[in-house]
């Protein structure tokens, strides 16, 4: 599954890849201008929830986009892939015009490239290793913008390909939420010929892809196409099912488990502890995107109420943050305001997505931290007040620290606050199972290489390990316990079965 | 999907659904939750498990049409589904042997508080259980109440049946009489409230569950907090029990009309 370096060169060596490398000259390549992916207006686009935003490449553009790409001896954009695809071979196939080979490429090693091409954030890994950034100073080959139209074309080929299988083994293995971790290992953990379950506490498969990254940001029907390839691999999925909760581990190994995966991600909702911060109106990013996002709850047809207001107020500068905002605005907000503690060059959130959230007419209150909520006759909020900040000394995250301005305070108007300031890993299995190490932090412990838990048959990845990542990381943590968690089951099952 | 195999109306706006979820039947613990889901654009809403048969794989709901969501889940038949049922949610209630333990329920609170009784007296201690509602047709689950508790007291606004008086009289009849080593209340907030109060007068340990509006029930979306002793607590993963003295009841009470008016909205439009 794991390419060395030298199985990467020698497909560079082959004779397609070095017709095509000699077809376009150096300079040619270098001479033609990053390609920019076409967008929905903004005025339109906010009209709705469910409408993306990003339209894709043209097969036009992407071959030509390919084109830029060197074909670099060294691939030094591998490198910066969590997941380690192999990303001039799947831009090499693209320029060929084999886009369908393109995307099997991309499904070695990525159980999600559609999702992945239209949440990673590009900027800071493959693309900020990419020749064009390193060499020339000039901007990267569009990376995750050829990866989502690899994966969009093949989804509307209607010729979704399988991936290469090893037979199976027969070897039970259960996955503890279906978020972006788990697929990406329960995809690796059925190639290797694993019997894969992965169990969801929620009624619909995804975990945050579904709960929390709007659709007009990842539509679900783009994840749940995803999934669906899965399923072909033979994955099975449970749903409205909590490992430790509906049935225990034991129960599980009692049935014939003989390992787990915890990608179970991000619980526990983090507040400031400021006055009047449990108002009425005023919460959490994760119940006002699942309300959104998963139950619909923009549509007249749902059940499920949302809060609208005319002022709505983001605390946050993430990217979770920003999908909030946005989803304010589709919610009909007329002020949608983003209140965060630094500048805007700390903000955590990608670039695009800041800017998409500015083409929208969402206002960037920053250098600005809450520090107290006023609420109506009726407990519902009606006001913060807020506080300027100024930047000082760098704390220990390398970026400056947040300082308040005395007598700077000042009241906002707001009848809905969303606050976006980060989560606490989910606390349902760390408290369910004896003997697992977790941190002060309610995170699982694990052999860093290995993602291996202080219950050897227990792994674990994503956010319950980590706290609080990307997709992508969360991704790659999943292939990475696939790996090991293979070698583990190898040494215990597999061999111990050619003795007998 | 899970079958629902038996129905009772208890009045005409409470009904019991025996449904079939067998792990569910084997794991749930006195204390325990549900959350479940009527319908593709259904809603998300927590209810708490009543009983439970390990043999037959059941559980038992008691539900009281509110809005939308209730009523969908009323309105569903035997031999019907209910789209999405997931649990068991929320720590258990922890229970000892601790001497005489005062049961106080109020309105459909009695269908949570009725495996709380059973377990109490399994552990040997003597229940004297309180039933409150506005009137007789209110009261339910009394027989089987009666039959799990040493004493089973019924209290009615109106007096139509039991003894006339809130359910603060009945308590306080029954604390003035014998010495009293823990309280339970489960029933609408504002009763819990005046039961707390009560019994921190008379230095009562007292443990109410909560029952707050919740959208995930794992801890992630937040909409259940509370506060609890000065300290924000999520209902789901910390509760639904807590230290009925130390619970923010206003602020409590207020954040279960957080989505009033929009409720209201979704009711109105489910009508026509």
């Amino acid at each position: 599954m794991e390419r060395s370096e030298e199985y990467i060169k020698n497909e560079r060596k082959q004779d397609w890849r070095v017709a095509l490398q000699k077809k376009t000259k150096a300079k040619d390549r270098m001479s033609i201008e990053r390609v920019e992916m076409s967008e929905m207006a903004p005025e339109e686009r906010i009209k709705s929830q469910r409408l993306e935003v990003n339209s894709g490449l043209t097969k036009e553009q992407a071959i030509l986009e390919a084109t830029r790409c060197m074909d670099c001896v060294n691939p030094t954009c591998m490198e910066g892939c969590p997941v380690s695809i192999n990303i001039p071979k799947f831009i090499k196939h693209i320029e060929c015009g084999e886009t369908l080979e393109a995307a099997s490429v991309l499904k070695e090693t990525s159980a999600l490239p559609a999702v992945c091409g239209r949440v990673c954030p590009q900027e800071l890994q493959c693309e900020q290793k990419c020749f064009y950034v390193e060499k020339l100073n000039q901007p990267a080959v569009a990376i995750g913008y050829l990866e989502r139209f690899a994966a969009d074309f093949e989804r509307e080929s209607g010729h979704v390909a399988t991936p290469e299988m090893v037979a199976s083994n027969g070897i039970k293995v259960a996955v503890i939420g279906s978020g972006p971790s788990g697929l990406s290992f329960a995809g690796d953990m059925a190639k290797l010929g694993y019997d894969v379950t992965v169990f969801e506490a929620l009624h619909e498969i995804g975990g945050v892809l579904k709960y929390g990254i709007p659709e007009f940001r990842l539509p679900n029907a783009v994840v749940d196409v995803e999934i669906e390839s899965l399923r072909r691999m033979g994955v099975k999925f449970i749903t409205n099912y909590i490992v430790g909760q509906t049935a225990s581990l034991d129960d599980l190994k009692a049935d014939g488990y003989k390992a787990f995966y915890v990608g179970s991600g991000a619980g526990l909702p983090r507040f400031m502890n400021i006055p009047g911060e449990n108002a009425n109106g005023i919460l959490s990013s994760n119940e006002y995107l699942t309300r959104v996002n998963l139950m619909g709850a923009d549509s007249e047809e749902s059940d499920t109420p949302v809060l609208r207001g005319k002022n709505v107020v983001v605390v946050g500068g993430g990217n979770t943050a920003m999908d909030s905002v946005r989803t304010a605005k589709r919610l009909g907000a007329e002020r949608a305001m983003i209140v965060y503690r630094r500048s805007e060059e700390e903000m955590p959130a990608r670039v695009e997505e800041v800017h998409h959230a500015k083409q929208e007419g969402v206002e960037f209150l920053t250098l600005t931290n809450p520090i107290e909520y006023i609420a109506d006759e009726n407990g519902r909020v009606a006001q913060m007040k807020v506080q300027k900040m100024e930047l000082g000394e760098p704390d220990s995250s390398g970026r400056r620290r947040p300082v308040p301005v005395e007598g700077s305070e000042y009241i906002l108007d707001c009848e809905v606050v969303v606050v976006a300031v980060g989560v606490s890993p989910n606390p349902l299995i760390p408290n369910s199972v004896e003997g697992l190490d977790v941190s002060k932090w309610g995170t699982i412990e694990v052999v860093k290489d290995k993602m291996q838990s202080s219950i050897p048959e227990m792994f674990a990845g994503g956010d319950i390990v980590r706290g609080g990542a990307t997709v992508i990381l969360a991704m790659g943590d999943g292939r990475k316990a696939a790996k090991n968690m293979d070698i583990y089951l190898q040494e215990k099952y597999l061999s111990k079965k050619v003795e007998l | 999907m899970n079958k629902i195999v038996e129905k009772e109306h208890f009045s005409e706006k409470i009904v019991k659904i025996v449904v079939e979820a067998p792990l569910i039947a084997k794991s749930r613990k006195p204390g325990n939750f549900v959350i479940l889901r009527v319908g593709e654009k259904g809603e998300r809403i927590p209810l708490t498990i009543a009983g439970a048969n390990v043999e037959k794989g059941t559980i038992d709901l008691v539900v009281q049409k509110m809005g939308v969501s209730s009523t969908k889940v009323c309105d569903l038949e035997v031999g019907e589904y209910i789209t999405d049922l997931v649990g068991p949610l929320g720590k258990p209630t922890e229970i000892h042997n601790l001497g005489t333990i005062l049961c106080c329920g109020g309105g459909v609170g009695n269908a949570p508080l009725l495996p709380i009784v059973e377990a109490y007296k399994k552990a040997g201690n003597k229940v004297i259980t309180i039933l409150a509602a506005r009137n007789k047709d209110l009261i339910i689950l009394e027989d089987e109440m009666r039959k799990h508790s040493d004493e089973l007291i019924v209290m009615t606004d109106d007096g139509s049946y039991g003894k006339k008086g809130l359910i603060t009289e009945g308590m306080e009849e029954v604390i003035k009489r014998e010495k009293i080593d823990e309280c339970v209340t489960i029933g609408p907030a504002i009763m819990m409230k005046f039961c707390s109060l009560l019994t921190k007068k008379y230095e009562i340990p007292t443990v109410a569950s909560l029952n707050s509006i919740m959208v995930d029930g794992t801890g992630m979306c937040g909409a259940c907090r509370v506060t609890v002793g000065g300290k924000t607590k999520f209902t789901c993963v910390d509760g639904p029990e807590f230290d009925a003295h130390q619970i923010d009841f206003e602020e409590m009470m207020s954040r279960l009309g957080g989505y009033k008016q929009e409720e209201v909205d979704k009711y109105d439009q489910f009508q026509k």
